[in-house]
């Protein structure tokens, strides 16, 4: 009995909400006409007035030759006419964003070689002008499933011909589950900090020593896929495998024809034969806020493949990286603040028993090449628009029967300050002190000029 | 049986206590709007804080895992995010929140625009929003409209709490429609008042108060001023007799404090975001706020 009681009870109860829910309601819709009620009293007042005098919205008291802004145009006024043209390069109504960005650099140095010393391929490389990229971005949603991404580079190499190059070509998903995310496409490989970086973005006018000699003029980037998890925890972290396919000029360490420079041998054919002959990349990054106005993010990365020095050799290189940055709440324009960016990169080259490439006759044995470096650089952005910089290089590799520039101890030191007048343009001077192993000292200066035209790119932490 | 009655009321019990709402806004006042609204319905996150420029905010890794989780995004719009969100976006792997997605807010759909360009625009116009000017939440009118957006939005994501965003929504407007009438009052004896603001954040605000600008710091917005600029600037004002230069949290006051010397005027430093000054705690105080102390300014 107490039983039915109890559920009789809960019964009426059950039965008895949606009438006190509809009351409450009523009382609600009864309680916001009434708030609202002056609101619109005046609204409508104000209108009634605006529509005696002409306007559509009420105009400050006219002050007679003062009124320093425009009168305000209402939204329902056309926004398209034909001395106003469709906008390509915008995130509003528009279906690509599109963006230019050009570098030009005027230098000289004490190395009349200077891609010996500059070999990047976005570097400044000779004395005099250099146009080091023209780089067209186009993106925007492919539809409510994918983001698509192409990057297209002009490079003036120093014979005067264009090199053109297809930088980045990819889609993402944009809303997979379980928090997962999958590219696919030609792309940089998520190896530590700068590699993914677009030479714009970077905070020198020349590539890193360590990530030339291990990435190649071009970086780490090739056809391939990614699929990266941001894992549930209360903090960022994120895990990524990239699978590529290894091989051209933007594998340099794996089957990219960079043994001749690394190792001394004639480049083996070394096909795809099986899963084992892809070049996988991991990485792993997480991010804390020290203080509400200090934030670090840290990496470790690694790439595993195949090189090209002969049958069964393989390359591994491992790096670690780490980013802090302060900015006060109160920054103008992001300024100022101060950042410290590090990469330490370890490479094991196992190369296999070959014939030296220039010679045909040299024979050298199988053995491993072991190479590491670092670079770290520290930014100041002083005052609205300034940045003084400073970065340490250092870069060597063990002993072993080839020679190679590529290996020897190699120290560079770079103060650099930076004026951007707005966010689209940049000059920049820098100093580069180089000490290179058995060839000594040179003294090298850049002055870089860019522009950037079209979308507003959104900045990356 | 009893037992599992117990069971069944436990179970009707947790189903019925579901999960706040997630809400992530980009700027504090957004952010308080939300609070407001929503109440114990919704936990709020801002990325933006006080004093920090809305153009410029530092799009930190901990936002993304924020922007993740979050059921409702609320921004600004009109390209004041343009910098710094669509990148976080671009990895917060989210359908909800990405644009047209049901949990996206846009505040400024509603606003009556201002400063809508209407010939070409181009960058040597300096950091023109092709949009119209996106600071209209200095005008608490357009903080109304925006107030039924984010309901609108809260509602569209938790339709079974409708009533208590409705609740939530009233109060919220009765709030802001005191604090604008004090604000209105406090402002009246200075119609017509001109004055100098360091960047062009301040038309909504202008308009609603008859308020006049004469010239900004920035020749243009978003270029740093040129000593010909400010000269110019400085004869301007003593022509005029302007008492105040206006600015937000995040401009320097150097070069005001120059051309305010110059012409014998104040630089007024507004705390025009919540949470920008201790009395600042929420929206309509704001609003107060804001009008109490440029009224001072302008005695």
């Amino acid at each position: 009995m107490k039983k039915l009681l109890c559920s009789g009870l809960a019964a009426v109860l059950v039965l008895l909400a949606p009438v006190a829910r509809a009351q409450s309601e009523d009382e609600i819709r009864k309680k916001v006409i009434e708030d609202l009620k002056p609101w619109l009293e005046q609204e409508v007042q104000r209108r009634v007035k605006d529509a005696l005098a002409g306007t559509q919205t009420s105009a400050p008291p006219p002050a007679p030759g003062t009124a320093a802004t425009p009168p305000p145009v209402s939204p329902s006024s056309s926004t398209w006419s034909l001395t106003n043209p469709i906008r390509l390069a915008s995130a509003g109504p528009a279906y690509l964003n599109l963006s230019l960005v050009a570098d030009a650099v005027v230098g000289g140095s004490t190395e009349s070689d200077v891609e010996s010393l500059q070999g990047a391929h976005h570097d400044p490389n000779q004395r005099g002008f250099s146009v080091t990229a023209a780089e067209v971005v186009l993106d925007g949603a492919v539809d409510p499933y994918f983001k698509g991404l192409a990057a297209l580079t002009w490079v003036l190499e120093p014979s005067g011909e264009t090199a053109v190059e297809l930088e980045e070509a990819w889609m993402q998903t944009t809303s997979l589950p379980w928090n997962l995310q999958a590219r696919g496409g030609l792309f940089y490989a998520d190896f530590g900090r700068q590699n993914s970086q677009h030479p714009h973005s970077w905070s020198f006018v020349d590539q890193a020593v360590v990530l030339r000699r291990f990435f190649g003029a071009d970086g780490l980037r090739n056809p391939g896929a990614r699929l990266s998890w941001l894992a549930p925890t209360p903090w960022y972290t994120e895990l990524t495998l990239g699978v590529f396919n290894g091989s051209g000029e933007a594998a340099f360490s794996y089957r990219g024809e960079g043994t001749t420079d690394i190792a001394g041998g004639i480049p083996a054919e070394r096909g795809l034969n099986s899963m084992s002959d892809l070049l996988y990349v991991p990485r792993l990054a997480t991010s804390f806020n020290l203080t509400d106005h200090q934030t670090l993010l840290l990496g470790a990365s690694a790439a595993f493949g195949p090189n090209d020095s002969g049958p069964g050799a393989n390359t591994q290189i491992y790096g670690l990286d780490a980013y802090w940055k302060w900015q006060p709440e109160r920054a103008q324009r992001g300024f100022p603040f101060v950042s410290w960016q590090t990469e330490v990169l370890w490479r094991r080259y196992e190369a296999a028993a070959r014939i030296d490439a220039a010679d045909l006759v040299t024979a050298y044995p199988a053995e491993t090449l072991r190479d590491w470096g670092l670079y770290s650089q520290v930014l100041w952005g002083f005052r609205p628009g300034w940045i003084a910089g400073l970065r340490g290089e250092f870069a060597t590799g063990n002993d072993r029967s080839f020679a190679s520039d590529l290996r020897t101890d190699r120290v560079r030191v770079s103060p650099n300050l930076t004026f951007l007048p707005t966010e689209f343009s940049k000059i920049r001077l820098q100093y580069n002190y180089d000490h290179r192993e058995q060839i000594g000292d040179d003294h090298t200066v850049w002055l870089q000029f860019e522009f950037a035209l079209g979308a507003h790119a959104a900045h990356k932490f | 049986m009893k037992q599992m009655l117990t069971i069944a009321l436990l179970l009707a019990g947790s189903l019925s206590a579901h999960a706040k709402l997630n809400v992530v806004a980009t700027l504090p006042d957004l952010a308080s709007m939300a609070r407001d609204i929503g109440g114990d319905k919704v936990t709020v996150t801002c990325l933006g804080k006080p004093g920090e420029d809305p153009h410029y905010i530092q799009p930190k890794p901990s936002y993304i895992v924020a922007l993740n989780k979050a059921d409702v995004l609320i921004e600004n719009g009109l390209e004041l995010e343009i910098g710094w969100l669509p990148a976080l976006l671009d990895q917060t792997r989210n359908g909800k929140i990405r644009p047209g997605g049901p949990g996206r807010v846009v505040a400024s759909a509603g606003v009556p625009v201002l400063d809508l360009p209407t010939g070409p625009v181009d960058r040597s116009q300096g950091d023109v929003h092709p949009g119209g000017n996106p600071h209209f939440l200095l005008d608490p009118d357009c903080g109304k409209i925006v107030a039924k957006t984010i309901a609108a939005g809260l509602k569209q994501a938790a339709p079974g709490d409708a009533a208590a965003f409705d609740d939530g929504l009233a109060k919220l407007l009765a709030r802001i429609e005191s604090a604008q009438a004090e604000a209105g009052k406090l402002l009246a004896p200075f119609r017509g008042a001109k004055v100098v603001t360091y960047h062009k954040s301040f038309p909504y605000f202008v308009e609603r108060y008859g308020l006049v600008v004469v010239g900004t710091v920035e020749p243009k917005p978003g270029i740093p001023p040129s000593p010909s600029h400010l000269a110019a600037l400085g004869d301007r004002m003593q022509a005029d007799g302007v008492k105040v230069i206006l600015q937000e949290q995040w401009h320097e006051t150097r070069t005001p404090a120059v051309v305010a010397k110059k012409s014998g005027a104040t630089v007024v430093v507004l705390p025009t975001q919540t949470g920008g000054d201790p009395a600042a705690t929420d929206y309509p105080a704001t609003i107060k706020l804001l009008a109490e102390k440029v009224a001072v300014a302008l005695k």
